[in-house]
């Protein structure tokens, strides 16, 4: 968090001291937690970015920060921004307002050359090789020839598409041309990684093979963000996650900052209890079944031990588990709070 | 880590994009057997014109009584501009054969004083006239000898005779063969406008309909997209014309069709390819930005159709009214005016005749609209490129995405 990267925020242009106010507030907000140590001022940082399409508000000030060395997780649902931000940062779309810094400056198209990008619906030439594709793509990155042909070779040898460098893209399965667009993602060895949903459609095996990269690219120290619907994996692989609902973040933070002031889960199985023994305590709702366990989530300050009580007056209780929220749970939860709002 | 490595030119961005294009297109088969077909199809057309304009435009059979008439008879075709061939028979019936056959249009026979013809079915028309010219000339020749003339003599003061026309606007001359050629250059560059805008549409909605156009404009901007696209395509054409242009031209010479001076020949192709050039710039800049608006390839054909009939409505104007009427007053004003320029100005070039000033006028009025149009479909290109899904209304397209 050098002051280097501060000033340079705040200097360049007549809009600088506000910048200089959104920089400082992200590093209020989220500064320091999980990656201390690590000095970030090379951050991806989208800042208050706003998009409408016509009426409808895709991005509504939204700001969040990638740091160098992270893999950011960043969920929401269907239409909830996600790709707007993406391809704003990849200057596809143009913001209605705010702003994309890289390394402590408005990301520029030179600066873009060196992100690399997965678009969410895959956009490769169909009829095109995949080697040519490939040092295609690498070189309007800026690579020179040799340069661009070496990584179409690594990088097609890594990912396990290097019998395929001759043929069309069409022709490969789904999952060999997936390989290859994050061979086009890769081949010109980004300095940041943006990548919409990357593992959708890829089977057990590609899933490992892309979580692998993704590691070993935070780990080399590059910002990496990627947008995901498996949660799961999200909380497995990320640092930190960003949600998103109706284009503003709702959270951002590592899944364990997210939890805390969360309410808490309670898994208890007791046969014998009928299905609305926990009714009546105060502080504590249904929250589902998992066959005979019923899964129960507690206000803040609720007591439970009282459920423990209750449980063991109706019969045997085999199972009494206190869970943390999974960051499904925690996505449920900001996704109910919207259902509720947009009901209110 | 490559930070330091990332620089990327403008121009070479444009040059990278180009290349694609161009030995995307060298390699595809279409490509090659269409510029095969056009060869062989121009050689063909060639060929046949010579072997056409070789041969008599009739072929008469004369008996030994009739053989006096030889002379006459061409002399008179000759007059009329027709290349009449006299083929003398042994008799009378061996004639007659021969033009059961085919082999004679026409035989004549009788005394030679009178004009007796023996025809298959029908007698031709333009020889019909011939041999009513030549039969009048009998008379008259009978008659100028009684009267004891010397019908030789007339006959030459008769030739003599003539009137002297002054034009105050002296008509062009007009050629056969020019005529032809125009029409040919109408036709190959037509074509050229079709195929090769047609090609930058499709090249644009390919694009877009895979989204590889969100990659690519993650590394360089819209302009240059476009611009490496029409250019590396327009090369292709060029190659393509410049090829069909100068190989047609070659062995039209050669094989003896095309009797015009050859500079006059390879004008009509340096017209051409000027020509394709502002014409597929100026349409592929239209047709880049409309294809934009689309994301499937079925609706190309769509959005494409109302600048393509402009092309249609120019070439056919201009081929239909052209070579029969080369000075008509809708064609010279619409030949001038930037949309149609492309297809009826060089058909008109070829044709020759046409003032300079004309030429000139209608080159720039063609040049002044292209940064126009640049600026035009650029914005509409970038605007409606990356808007995937259900087409995009030309009036949004206009407004930033």
């Amino acid at each position: 968090m050098g002051g280097d990267g501060e000033g340079r925020e705040g200097g360049p242009g007549g809009g600088g001291e506000r910048e200089v106010i959104k920089g400082g507030l992200v590093r209020v907000v989220w500064g320091g937690m999980g990656q201390d140590g690590r000095v970030s001022d090379r951050r991806l940082v989208f800042d208050s970015l706003s998009k409408r399409y016509g009426d409808v508000v895709a991005l509504r000030e939204a700001t969040f920060d990638v740091r160098a060395g992270e893999l950011f997780g960043f969920v929401g649902s269907n239409g909830a921004g996600k790709t707007t931000a993406m391809r704003i940062a990849l200057g596809v779309l143009a913001a209605d307002s705010g702003v994309v810094w890289w390394d402590g400056a408005p990301i520029t198209l030179e600066t873009r050359r060196q992100v690399g990008y997965m678009p969410e619906e895959r956009g490769l030439y169909p009829k095109m090789r995949v080697g040519e594709q490939l040092v295609y793509l690498a070189r309007l990155h800026g690579l020179g020839p040799r340069k661009a042909q070496r990584a179409m070779e690594e990088w097609t040898e890594r990912l396990g598409v290097a019998g395929r460098r001759g043929d069309e893209v069409q022709k490969l399965s789904l999952g060999n041309q997936q390989r290859v667009q994050l061979a086009a993602a890769l081949v010109h060895d980004p300095t940041i990684l943006v990548l919409d949903e990357p593992f959708s459609g890829l089977d057990p095996v590609a899933v490992d093979v892309m979580s692998g990269v993704l590691r070993e690219k935070a780990a080399e120290g590059i910002p990496v963000v990627f947008s995901s619907h498996q949660l799961d994996l999200v909380e497995r692989l990320c640092h930190r996650v960003g949600i998103i609902r109706s284009g503003q973040m709702v959270a951002v933070g590592t899944v364990n900052e997210l939890r805390a002031g969360g309410t808490v889960h309670l898994v208890v199985d007791a046969p014998n209890a009928g299905p609305d023994w926990a009714d009546a305590l105060p502080g504590v709702h249904l929250r589902g079944w998992e066959g005979s366990k019923v899964v129960l989530e507690l206000d803040h300050g609720a007591d439970d031990q009282l459920v423990l009580q209750t449980a063991l007056s109706t019969g045997p209780v085999r199972e009494f588990t206190r869970r943390q929220a999974t960051l499904t749970e925690l996505f449920r939860n900001v996704v109910s709070a919207e259902h509720e709002e947009s009901a209110a | 880590m490559t930070g330091s490595d990332v620089r990327l030119g403008t121009w070479q961005a444009v040059q990278l994009v180009a290349s694609r294009e161009v030995t995307t297109r060298l390699r595809s088969k279409a490509f090659i057997w269409s510029l095969v077909v056009t060869l062989l199809l121009l050689i063909g057309f060639a060929l046949t014109m010579k072997l056409v304009d070789g041969g008599a435009d009739a072929t008469v059979g004369v008996t030994g009584q009739t053989a006096a008439l030889q002379g006459p008879l061409t002399a008179t075709g000759a007059a009329l501009e027709q290349d009449i061939e006299i083929r003398t028979v042994p008799d009378e019936a061996a004639g007659r054969a021969q033009v059961a056959d085919d082999s004679l249009d026409a035989l004549l026979i009788g005394d030679g004083q009178r004009i007796q013809v023996v025809v298959k079915k029908e007698l031709d028309g333009s020889l019909r006239n011939a041999l009513n010219v030549l039969a009048g000339q009998l008379v008259l020749n009978q008659a100028i000898e009684r009267l004891g003339g010397d019908p030789a003599a007339v006959g030459q003061a008769v030739a003599g005779a003539g009137i002297d026309v002054e034009s105050l606007e002296p008509p062009f001359p007009y050629e056969q063969q020019q005529l032809v050629l125009g029409i040919i250059a109408g036709i190959l560059i037509y074509m050229a406008l079709l195929l090769n805008g047609t090609t930058v549409a499709t090249g644009v909605v390919e694009e877009k309909s895979s989204r590889v156009v969100e990659l690519l404009l993650a590394t360089i901007r819209p302009w240059q997209l476009m611009a490496g696209k029409v250019a590396g395509i327009g090369l292709v054409g060029l190659i393509q014309i410049v090829v069909i242009g100068v190989v047609g031209v070659v062995a039209a010479l050669a094989i003896g069709a095309l009797t015009i001076s050859a500079s006059a020949a390879f004008g009509t192709v340096v017209w051409l390819i000027v020509w394709f050039l502002l014409g597929f710039v100026m349409y592929s800049l239209v047709f880049a930005a409309l294809a934009a608006l689309v994301s499937r390839q079925e609706d190309v054909q769509g959005v494409i159709t109302p600048p393509m009939m402009v092309v249609v409505l120019g070439y056919v104007l201009g081929i239909s009214i052209l070579p029969s009427d080369p000075d008509n007053k809708l064609c010279e004003v619409l030949s001038v005016i930037p949309f149609f320029a492309p297809t009826m100005m060089p058909m008109r070039l070829a044709m020759g005749g046409v003032p300079g000033w004309q030429a000139a006028l209608s080159v720039v009025l063609v040049v002044l609209t292209i940064p126009a149009l640049v600026w035009l479909s650029g914005r509409i290109y970038r605007n409606a490129v990356v808007r995937s899904g259900a087409r995009v209304k030309l009036s949004d397209a206009l407004r930033p995405a």
